[in-house]
């Protein structure tokens, strides 16, 4: 099981971390990745690029700690993990979660609970560049209600 | 007395002028107590107890503001998390 945590400012190619879950443990049943990519759209209109900051250190405890809750809630091989900061363009990816699994609604929970809780919990914040000037993002009622349906009631979570 | 190191992150930073700080408190003072003395230095400071949501990590971990601190503690101050 060869899961994966990386903060960087250098892209990722989707190809190569599938190949990597693929090529896991003992041949997963299942794969499902997630890319996640800068729009043009957000608190703002007309953005044409980010800027995203983060917490070193804090950034990948939290994320490793994510992939422990994922493995003891769901039945998963390996969990890759990339998020990028630095600046970033339109359309550039920003973050990637790639799970492998011997069942697909394995893969597709600990996929989605890692989003919804990365989005909540890891720090990391963007600021939206755009004609008029630079914007720090605020979070959204909506994220957190997404991060709080995977709540269970031994979750001691400070979300 | 106790010494801790506070970090600040995004908004918070870019506010403040400021990226890490070093606090001297009394024993026992909690990041409740910190967020008070530094929102005591005036101006945009004030937006520590009177602003938006200030998010507390201690030793890298999220805590509440009820946290007691300890001599060396890192404390990171940030607004609510925005990345994915």
């Amino acid at each position: 099981m060869t899961d994966l945590i990386e903060v960087k400012e250098a892209d990722f190619d989707l190809g190569l971390e599938y190949q990597a879950l693929r090529g896991s443990a003992d041949g997963p049943g299942a794969i499902v990745t997630f890319t996640g990519l800068v729009r043009d759209f957000g608190d703002q209109r007309g953005v044409q690029g980010l800027y995203l900051e983060h917490y070193p250190g804090m950034t990948e405890s939290v994320l490793e700690g994510l992939i422990t809750e994922a493995r003891e809630r769901w039945t998963i091989q390996a969990a890759r993990i990339i998020h990028r900061v630095g600046r970033l363009h339109l359309q550039d990816q920003i973050v990637f979660v790639g799970i492998s699994s011997s069942h697909r609604s394995d893969a597709f929970a600990a996929c989605s609970f890692i989003m919804d809780a990365l989005k909540t919990s890891a720090p990391f914040w963007k600021k939206e560049i755009t004609a008029q000037g630079e914007y720090w993002v605020e979070q959204k009622a909506s994220d957190q209600t997404q991060a709080e349906k995977w709540l269970t009631n031994d979750s001691n979570s400070q979300m | 007395m106790i010494t801790v190191n506070v970090l600040f992150f995004a908004r918070l930073r870019e506010s403040l002028e400021t990226d890490r700080l070093i606090v001297t408190l009394d024993d026992g003072e909690t990041a409740a107590d910190l967020l008070t003395r530094l929102a005591g230095r005036g101006s945009a400071w004030a937006q520590l107890t009177e602003g938006p949501t200030v998010m507390i990590a201690v030793n890298q971990t999220m805590v509440r503001a009820t946290t007691a601190l300890q001599d060396q503690d890192e404390v990171a101050l940030f607004p609510p998390v925005t990345g994915g």
